[in-house]
């Protein structure tokens, strides 16, 4: 038994040097099952949305006054809308929406918030507490209420959207990298560089912040899946992509017609399933790198 | 302890003050003119004289910060200024839609640390068994299926399908007001409201029983001979339940984007529901009003959070 085990270690041993860390992550993650699945679906969606006009066969803003509210028929295979345009091109269109306000919205906000953590985790002090009491103040409004009414105030567009989401969302991500600046900053290595005269910038570029990377990648990726909540929840309400550009929370607008959500399933169904769906699949992803990039869980 | 909550006060007033600061300047780019919302309008009509006799004495004609430390004072004083479309005081309006939504989001919030607490714990009993595998999958289910889906789904299947329960409303048209007819119609949106925040608390609820029930004293106990449900819901279970007090306080800004959603889906007469009717009505003041009440109220629920948590953990060490 003793043998075994050792012989086991050795090969593992062997089987990691010759691994680069990219490897090694990929590996990880890899054996997280839904997550890969979950990448699978995104990066499909993602084809999806590059590729809609091929995907979809038809004009999404094309109003056929002749079949409105028509049921799914072989010429429209989920029917159409109030308005006679064809519900399946709209949802395809309506990925470009979800994915690209996902995307922007989380980079920016990913941007702010790790300058202003790292700021206040590198200097301490007063910068750190003002930093923070600047992040507390923000942490204070519900998210989805102050979006709601800074857009009510801004205006309702697609880029608005991506901007507003981005410029309010920054403070959990600024707390995550001001918190592990601050247990970083206490280690050896950092010591080591500040003794060898490494100037302040460089420390945080080159020796502190990549040591963050894969926290903030995770954090990124589940702020994604809620981003995308959030726009979808303001598209519900009205505050959305302005029409006549598709958005799924905007196709489920509709729904709140107690007709149109006991009569037109095809309107109202196949919406809410491709936002939970993909905000499913986000997670999923965001759960599967959280144990590949987690340099604390066992190595195996 | 008394300096920690004295300590905890004092770091509360300047995110107080932020607070006020963004409100105030949120006011000041909305669009139009923001003495309209600050005008009395028992005085009369709106004429131009009055309006520039109200700007003088508001202090709308002087320059900014100066406008700040009046407008705070008249804050202080419970002045919230009109709203731009009903014309009633803004502190008023909110004050008549509170209890509705304290109705829903206590509920809600009941709702989910029961059930949440529950499916946790058991699900760290168990671990790795199909229940605990089902928790994760709820959980993740649980945070991605947006709350108004849920809620069309909910009103579809079990108003208009199997008739159950009203598709919407806070109690039946001309009947007289009844708790059960008031129970009946919240049982959809306190379920939806419950969803989302539900799956965080199971979360935590799982791993901090892992981590109590990893302890030596639950070995202890075991070697005692106790039976295994006392070892858990004696011994094990009071000091995993301590770390959730702050999950549960930070809960509440959920509640609030929660209930947004949900009394505007179920026509529920709440802060939520003004909330969209004054951004559908550009009714600015009242929005900034509501704005600055939600931000004091999760502002005041993280300082009781805090105490709280000094209270019920004595390895806490404050000075």
């Amino acid at each position: 038994m003793a043998v075994q085990g050792t012989q086991t270690v050795n090969v593992n041993w062997r089987a990691m040097r010759q691994e680069s860390m990219g490897q090694r992550i990929l590996r990880r993650f890899l054996r997280h099952r839904l997550a890969v699945a979950g990448a699978v679906v995104i990066i499909i969606l993602a084809l999806v949305a590059i590729l809609a006009p091929y995907v979809a066969g038809q004009d999404p803003y094309y109003q056929d006054y002749s079949a409105i509210r028509t049921p799914p028929s072989r010429e429209h295979i989920l029917g159409t809308d109030p308005l006679g345009r064809d519900v399946w091109a709209r949802l395809v269109y309506a990925t470009r929406v979800s994915l690209s306000v996902g995307l922007v919205a989380v980079m920016i906000y990913t941007i702010i918030g790790t300058i202003l953590g790292a700021l206040a985790g590198y200097y301490g002090g007063a910068v750190d507490t003002f930093i923070m009491r600047i992040t507390d103040v923000f942490m204070c409004f519900p998210l989805l209420i102050i979006i709601i009414t800074v857009v009510a105030l801004v205006g309702a567009s697609l880029y608005n959207i991506m901007a507003v989401i981005g410029l309010l969302a920054w403070p959990s991500i600024c707390r995550l990298v001001r918190g592990q600046f601050l247990s970083l900053r206490e280690q050896e290595f950092i010591t080591a560089a500040r003794c060898v005269g490494v100037p302040g910038g460089r420390l945080i570029l080159r020796h502190l912040l990549p040591n963050c990377v894969g926290p903030i990648t995770v954090a990124a990726t589940f702020g994604m899946a809620g981003a995308i909540l959030t726009e979808a929840s303001l598209s519900f309400l009205g505050l959305g992509v302005p029409p006549p550009q598709p958005s799924w929370g905007q196709m489920l607008t509709d729904a709140q017609k107690l007709t149109v959500l006991s009569r037109m399933p095809w309107l109202w169904v196949p919406p809410g399933i491709m936002i939970a769906l993909t905000v499913l699949c986000v997670n999923f992803v965001g759960d599967g790198l959280r144990d590949a990039l987690d340099p604390r869980m066992r190595i195996d | 302890m008394s300096k920690y909550i004295i300590r905890r006060l004092l770091i509360s007033i300047p995110v107080l003050l932020g607070i006020t600061v963004i409100v105030f300047l949120l006011i000041h780019f909305a669009p139009g003119d923001p003495v309209m919302g600050m005008i009395d309008p028992t005085q009369g009509s709106f004429s131009a004289e009055l309006i520039e006799r109200e700007r003088a004495r508001l202090g709308l004609d002087k320059p900014l910060p100066v406008q700040y430390v009046m407008w705070l004072g008249r804050v202080l004083r419970g002045d919230l200024g009109y709203s731009l479309i009903t014309h009633k005081p803004v502190a008023k309006l909110i004050g008549e839609r509170i209890w509705p939504t304290v109705q829903l989001t206590l509920s809600a919030l009941l709702l989910s640390i029961v059930v949440g607490v529950t499916i946790g714990i058991i699900s760290a009993v168990k671990q790795y068994s199909w229940i605990d595998y089902l928790t994760t999958l709820f959980s993740f289910a649980a945070v991605s299926v947006p709350g108004f889906f849920l809620a069309l789904g909910l009103i579809f299947i079990l108003a208009l399908k199997l008739q159950w329960l009203p598709t919407s409303g806070m109690q039946t048209l001309g009947q007289p007001f009844s708790v059960g007819d008031r129970l009946k119609h919240m049982i959809m949106p306190v379920m939806v409201l419950s969803v989302t925040i539900t799956a965080p608390l199971v979360r935590y609820a799982r791993s901090s029983m892992l981590d109590v029930l990893r302890q030596d004293y639950v070995n202890a106990a075991r070697a005692k001979g106790l039976r295994e449900w006392v070892v858990i819901l004696r011994h094990a279970l009071p000091n995993a339940l301590i770390p959730l007090v702050t999950v549960v306080g930070l809960r509440l800004p959920a509640l609030f984007e929660g209930s947004v959603i949900v009394e505007q889906i179920f026509h529920w007469q709440g802060m939520g529901s003004l909330n969209i009717w004054a951004v559908m009505n550009q009714d600015y003041t009242t929005l900034m009003g509501l704005n600055m009440f939600t931000a004091i109220l999760v502002l005041g629920a993280n300082l009781l959070t805090d105490i709280a948590y000094a209270i019920v953990d004595p390895r806490i060490k404050y000075e």
